[in-house]
């Protein structure tokens, strides 16, 4: 029997407010106000909570947990993703998957778990002053978050579509390593992305956020954090709006949350968003710039065998050959890995219309996919995006595709060519308005290097968001600390991926997890008075 | 050659100059249409209604029913598609309106979307290439429009599990919790 933690905990008195429901304005207090539930919410949540301290968490999504999650995308994308999984850029060249509930990305994600990379650190250290970003420094707490979400080496075999990539790869000489992932008891049904329906996937959802809730903390789902209340270099509140029921427009109900301290964990588009609305001291000129994405691009391959790519864990095999061989700060690496195959997301990522996306449909289970995640943010010309407002204080990020990531997508699309016809593709396809498939290594060779490399042709998608409150020791040139302590207000510190100076060159999960435990740690520590309690 | 790609872009960009000149003007028309559409706080608006049945048969070519199954089939994509716009972003639905109040508009069709046949004269042909055109436009604005067809009509076809027979997909596992 597959037990929801929700209902169960609810009965036993968990503080969870649905602000949709509520049917007049409130006020509320706590030691700890945090925003976002998903991965930095979630570890400071339970951090604190076990550390002595009371804590509010502030979602924006709805609650939705184990029973609610039926493995569709037509009932997941509306309730648990940012903008129903369509939101974009400002000049709609990327799609960005983002979660958007209680437990946030970690709820949807696919569970691929990548400690920081040494290059990263070192080049943190190097380039902005990070002097205790060392892998010695962080490994106890990569250690830490390892027990806590039983991250470990998947060694159950991979479906074909990542079996598929180690085939071809090792073809051509190309190592591929085994991901690591926060499952315990995985089922391997390959919904991810749709919610967990075994609780297999530790999620924010189901460890810390019940931890949390378990030692006194309240979340409030369906509330957007609209702005911060300053005075002087203090915040002093949170004002909030409930979302209706659909979570799409604010409703006319107010919350104001006081605490001692704020924990910004809105997401690197949401959290940079909020100091912006609040008007919050930007004496460095960066907040809401150096955003980052991992800029994404697809190639979908034809087998003569069934491939059945919505079956099994989504990601279990990756390969970092295409990083590992230029300099970080040079022309842009590329990490390869395979994404889950499902109806919706398939049919809205390939390319055209009509009879020939139908062709391509009907050989959805014949369909092999890898993705490129472009490791942007080193070379000095990828200098990402920035988080703007739009006339209705929602976030708009924008990030502008220049000839730096466009030669990184060409690249990245010959090398996944290759690799799908060394694995055995009849037809390879770059998503690309422009692309109508090849059939053989040669044939791509010659077509990659002619597509025109355009916005809104070249299909790009991002499911790793970071930047726009960059850390640093220097306040001329960050937003935050070390620690993620705002330069200026007292009282705030920022605890998601929009810390990252740059961006990772893996997925983000765990990085988040790990820095996040490490700084939220030092301020429980300093906020109780005695040393913060660890995760368990 | 090089000259004739040069005459080829003045021209594009001065149509495309004068194409963007008229939607502007238009903007505050179409500002109207798209606020009275999220107003009356129903997707399915009038515009939805003309445009969606002509074109996601062509956007489905291949897929889409034909004989008893169309009429069915026309309804319950024009219903998707309202779903899916209903549960985008406020800022992405006011868009995603004012794209429809173009379309459905007739001199925004014709001006902008090249269609000179009114929506329900317009043959699979006259669909395919307006939908080429926008694609492949020189116009970011253009083919942003495209993919928000795309996107929406793909979507909220293959969202439905009446769609997945046709192309193998067996739905999620049925899961034995107890």
């Amino acid at each position: 029997m597959i037990r929801d933690p929700y209902p169960e905990g609810i009965a036993r008195g968990w503080k969870i407010v649905d602000a949709a429901r509520l049917e007049s304005d409130r006020e509320d207090e706590a030691d700890v106000v945090i925003v976002g539930s998903g991965a930095g919410g979630g570890i400071s949540a339970e951090i604190l909570a076990r550390s002595g301290l009371s804590v509010i968490v502030v979602e924006e999504g709805p609650l939705r947990s184990t029973a609610d999650f039926h493995m569709r995308e037509a009932e997941a994308y509306p309730q648990l993703y940012q903008e129903s999984a369509a939101r974009k850029t400002a000049d709609k060249g990327v799609n960005i998957l983002q979660g958007r509930c209680v437990g946030g990305s970690t709820t949807v994600n696919w569970t691929s778990s990548f400690r920081t990379p040494p290059a990263t650190l070192e080049f943190w250290q190097r380039q902005f002053g990070l002097a205790d970003y060392t892998q010695e420094a962080l490994l106890p707490w990569f250690e830490m978050v390892e027990r806590r979400l039983s991250i470990s080496a998947w060694y159950v075999p991979p479906n074909a579509n990542n079996e598929l990539l180690r085939t071809g790869a090792s073809k051509l000489g190309i190592a591929t390593q085994v991901i690591r992932r926060n499952v315990n008891g995985c089922w391997n049904l390959g919904y991810c992305g749709t919610g967990c329906p075994t609780n297999a996937k530790q999620s924010m959802l189901v460890t810390t956020l019940p931890a949390a809730l378990d030692h006194g903390a309240t979340i409030y789902s369906g509330l957007r954090a609209e702005r911060l209340v300053l005075s002087g270099d203090q915040v002093t509140a949170l004002e909030c709006r409930a979302m209706d029921a659909a979570g799409i427009h604010p409703q006319a109900r107010r919350v104001l949350l006081r605490a001692k301290h704020f924990v910004l964990a809105g997401g690197a588009i949401g959290s940079p968003a909020l100091l912006l609305r609040s008007a919050a001291p930007d004496p460095s000129g960066q907040l809401g710039r150096r955003s980052f994405l991992h800029p994404t691009v697809i190639s979908s391959a034809l087998m003569d065998s069934v491939v059945a790519g919505h079956a099994g864990a989504p990601q279990s095999l990756y390969s970092d050959h295409f990083l590992d061989k230029l300099p970080i700060d040079g022309p842009l690496g590329y990490k390869l890995e395979a994404p889950p195959l499902h109806p919706v997301l398939f049919a809205t990522t390939l390319q055209g219309f009509g009879a020939g996306h139908a062709a391509l449909m009907q050989q959805f289970n014949h369909a092999h996919v890898l993705l490129a995640l472009l490791r942007d943010g080193f070379n000095p010309a990828s200098r990402g995006g920035q988080v703007r407002l739009r006339d209705d204080g929602t976030p708009l990020l924008d990030y502008p595709l220049d000839d730096v990531i466009w030669d990184g997508a060409r690249r990245a699309l010959l090398s996944m060519a290759e690799i799908q016809f060394a694995a055995g593709a009849k037809k390879v396809y770059a998503v690309h308005e422009e692309c109508a498939g090849w059939d053989s290594w040669a044939a791509a060779k010659q077509g990659i290097a002619q597509l025109p490399m355009q916005l809104l042709s070249m299909r790009v998608v991002s499911a790793h968001v970071m930047g726009g409150c960059a850390m640093g020791p220097d306040a001329a040139r960050s937003v935050v600390d070390a620690r993620g302590h705002h330069h200026q207000l007292g009282n705030l510190t920022v605890a998601d991926g929009s810390l990252f100076p740059t961006s990772i060159g893996a997925n983000p999960q765990q990085s988040v997890y790990g820095i996040v435990a490490r700084n939220i740690s030092a301020l429980a520590g300093a906020l109780a008075g005695r040393a913060a309690a660890p995760l368990v | 050659m090089a000259m004739f790609s040069r005459r080829q872009f003045i021209k594009t960009g001065i149509a495309g100059a004068l194409l963007l000149a008229a939607a502007a003007m238009l903007q505050k028309p179409l500002d109207r249409a798209g606020k009275q559409a999220l107003v009356a706080g129903n997707p399915l608006d009038a515009s939805m209604r003309t445009v969606v049945p002509v074109i996601a048969p062509v956007i489905l070519l291949g897929v889409f029913p034909s004989g008893a199954d169309r009429a069915a089939a026309l309804e319950r994509i024009t219903k998707g598609v309202a779903l899916a716009v209903g549960a985008l972003s406020a800022a992405s639905q006011k868009e995603v309106a004012e794209l429809f109040a173009l379309l459905a508009f007739a001199p925004t069709r014709i001006a902008v979307a090249g269609l000179t046949p009114s929506w329900d004269q317009a043959g699979v042909a006259d669909i395919e290439s307006f939908l080429r055109r926008w694609q492949h436009s020189r116009l970011d604005l253009l083919k942003s429009g495209y993919q928000a067809l795309h996107d929406l009509v793909l979507g909220a076809w293959y969202a439905d599990p009446q769609s997945w027979a046709a192309i193998g997909y067996p739905g999620p596992p049925v899961l034995v919790k107890s």
